[in-house]
């Protein structure tokens, strides 16, 4: 197990530079001067020299590249070009806030999509099946954006139950766990929840309904098992393929929740990505890309492992 | 007092308002110590016959008929008696152990649990009960192997440890549905052997479902043959062999490849294809297939015929062997 963990976190490491390489090139994919949003409009092209020279954006690519994954090595994504802050401080805040929403969406996710989908497998073409496959479908296809501003309406405009916007009191960017920052994370992780648990749901429901079809399922109600031990039954068979869709959704959660933490302001990546791309920071930009990329090779990594652990068919090797 | 006695049972699939009647009225009676042979092509009602005996079908099949096991009702049993009664009482071998093993269990696993939930021993107990049938169904390095997970084992292997979970719980009757089917043609005869032997040393009552009529005629005391859901020809293993009276059972034995391995001999073939169950002819289902069709066997399902004191067959042109060789 162990030298299995080592190889595959061997074979991640190609992965890792090549995502590298990717995000080093967007700032010279994207159209225009990364310098032009700092620099005044009449600057000199003297002082437009001198500042691409102070960035290092004067030598060859490859050399840039070098000197920008060198720094990377070393904690250092560089400064961002709007407010001077280091890059690494404002992402690492961000992932902070951005985990905790994503773990909590993920959790309510994967808790009642599970529930949804083992009931809907269970009982196939039931009325209940019907019920559970209706709300999965409106969790995949609801757009969570116009979701969260309804639950906003009704929560804090009408009945003024929640806040609706920020992730604390303070308005200062970090969540901490106490009851009142909890009070600002409810809204935000029931909308986020919604995608995870939809898509959780429905896969359980085809894992449940495979399963239940297969000979061995007779067989284990030969031998005399009750209902209950075929149950646990299932849900050995089950989990694997359930934990790596959770893993996954939860990698998607942390990168693509743009639209939910731009609707409810949460201090996290993707309320960061916003604000750099339309400030034009690209330091900041390539910064929390690259480490949400890292983020997700990493979570596969996990679930790879983990599902390697669970289910004795995958070669150890 | 036998063991198992079935009386019309009936096994309907699908919507009421078309039924497919898998089983159309099966009497069945097999004694302790007995081997019985349900012989029969695919579809024609043998394996769903086996798994009414532990009321294995989904909840849309419906049931019909009288089951009597070790003097139990099996149709009337409460759900909580048909589990404790599955696997103790009645267990049953798999076609396939490939598929009828859970995938992501250890195999003494398995079967440790099947003991404790029996007989409500130890997990630790029922591990030390699995190592003793993995060594009686003669599993090389059988401590090391119930540690193995189904994908690790051969075939062979697999349903040797199919046969020690059946037997796990001193079970009195056991049905075997095809078990030697999947396996490779040296592995088979092994398998039966064991099968064999483990009977006779055990005293199980077994019900055998085959399409194989060599195999059937390796294990059983009695050999019954279905049709369309019904028996159709029914007794001692050598009357029914030496003997046939059904035209279909005369069928069946003839086109068996060993009369004919001469290079270019052709195989000899019942003529025309399985009936579709939904829409049976109301007479003798066979008749449309059949070479010594009578007009009358098209208008009503020929009653069971006694050919000597324990051979019947369903068929208005069989006699009696006695009024046979009187006629010969």
């Amino acid at each position: 197990m162990l030298l299995y963990t080592l190889k595959r976190i061997l074979y991640v490491t190609p992965v890792a530079l090549g995502v590298s390489v990717i995000v080093f090139l967007l700032v010279h994919i994207a159209p225009g001067d990364p310098l032009t949003s700092i620099m005044p409009i009449d600057a000199t092209a003297e002082q437009q020299a001198e500042m691409r020279a102070a960035y290092g954006f004067d030598k060859p690519l490859a050399v840039q590249y070098g000197i920008w994954l060198w720094k990377v090595l070393h904690a250092d994504l560089g400064n961002s070009i709007a407010t001077g802050r280091p890059v690494l401080a404002d992402v690492s805040r961000a992932v902070g806030n951005s985990l905790i929403l994503a773990s909590v969406s993920t959790l309510i996710g994967f808790t009642f999509g599970t529930f949804f989908g083992f009931v809907a497998g269970y009982f196939q073409n039931s009325p209940l099946d019907k019920i559970a496959s209706l709300l999965s479908v409106i969790g995949v296809s609801v757009p969570h954006y116009w979701l969260g501003m309804v639950l906003v309406i009704i929560f804090s405009a009408q009945l003024g139950w929640l806040p609706p916007t920020g992730a604390g009191p303070d308005g200062s960017g970090n969540w901490r766990p106490d009851p009142e920052h909890l009070r600002y994370l409810i809204l935000p992780a029931i909308t986020m929840s919604v995608i995870p648990m939809g898509i959780i749901s429905r896969t359980v429901r085809a894992l449940v309904a495979d399963i239940l079809a297969q000979e061995f399922i007779q067989a284990l109600r030969a031998k005399g098992l009750s209902e209950w031990g075929v149950f646990k039954h299932v849900v050995t068979n089950a989990a694997p393929t359930a934990l790596a869709v959770m893993g996954l959704q939860l990698g998607y959660l942390l990168g693509g929740s743009v639209l939910v933490e731009t609707v409810f302001a949460w201090p996290g990546t993707g309320f960061l990505l916003n604000a750099a791309i339309f400030q034009r920071d690209l330091p900041l930009l390539q910064g929390t890309i690259l480490v949400l990329a890292m983020f997700f090779v990493f979570l596969n990594l996990l679930v790879d492992v983990l599902q390697t652990a669970l289910d004795p068919r995958i070669q150890r090797s | 007092m036998p063991i198992v006695e079935v009386k019309n049972l009936t096994v309907d699939f699908g919507p009421k308002s078309k039924p497919v009647r898998a089983v159309a009225g099966v009497d069945l009676h097999l004694a302790k110590g007995e081997t019985l042979a349900l012989l029969g092509e695919s579809g024609s009602g043998k394996s769903v016959t086996l798994r009414s005996l532990m009321r294995l079908h989904p909840k849309s099949a419906r049931t019909g008929g009288s089951m009597q096991v070790d003097e139990r009702d099996v149709l009337a049993m409460p759900y909580g008696d048909l589990a404790r009664y599955r696997g103790s009482i009645v267990s049953m071998i798999f076609q396939d152990p490939g598929l009828a093993l859970d995938p992501v269990y250890r195999v003494g696993d398995q079967i440790a649990e099947a003991v404790v939930r029996h007989e409500g021993t130890s997990f630790k107990q029922g591990r030390a009960r699995a190592l003793e049938l993995f060594e009686r169904v003669r599993i090389p390095s059988p401590e090391r192997r119930l540690d193995n997970y189904p994908h690790e084992m051969s075939g062979g292997m697999r349903q040797r440890a199919m046969i020690a979970l059946a037997l796990a719980c001193n079970p009195k009757v056991l049905l075997a549905d095809e078990p030697t089917t999947a396996l490779d043609a040296t592995v088979q005869i092994q398998v039966l052997l064991l099968l064999r032997e483990l009977q006779r040393e055990l005293g199980l009552a077994v019900i055998f479902v085959t399409h194989d009529i060599g195999v059937a005629v390796e294990v059983a005391d009695r050999i019954a043959v279905m049709y369309a859901g019904k028996i159709i020809e029914e007794g001692p293993c050598a009357d029914v062999i030496r003997a046939p009276s059904h035209p279909y059972t005369k069928g069946l034995l003839a086109s068996r490849a060993d009369h004919s391995f001469e290079k270019g001999a052709r195989l000899t073939a019942i003529p025309g294809t399985p009936p579709d169950l939904a829409t049976l002819p109301p007479g003798c289902a066979f008749a449309p297939r059949c070479a010594v069709v009578l007009d009358a066997c098209r208008n009503s399902t020929p009653p069971p015929a006694l050919i000597s004191r324990h051979h019947f067959a369903r068929c208005i042109r069989s006699e009696p062997a006695a009024a046979r060789q009187a006629t010969v």
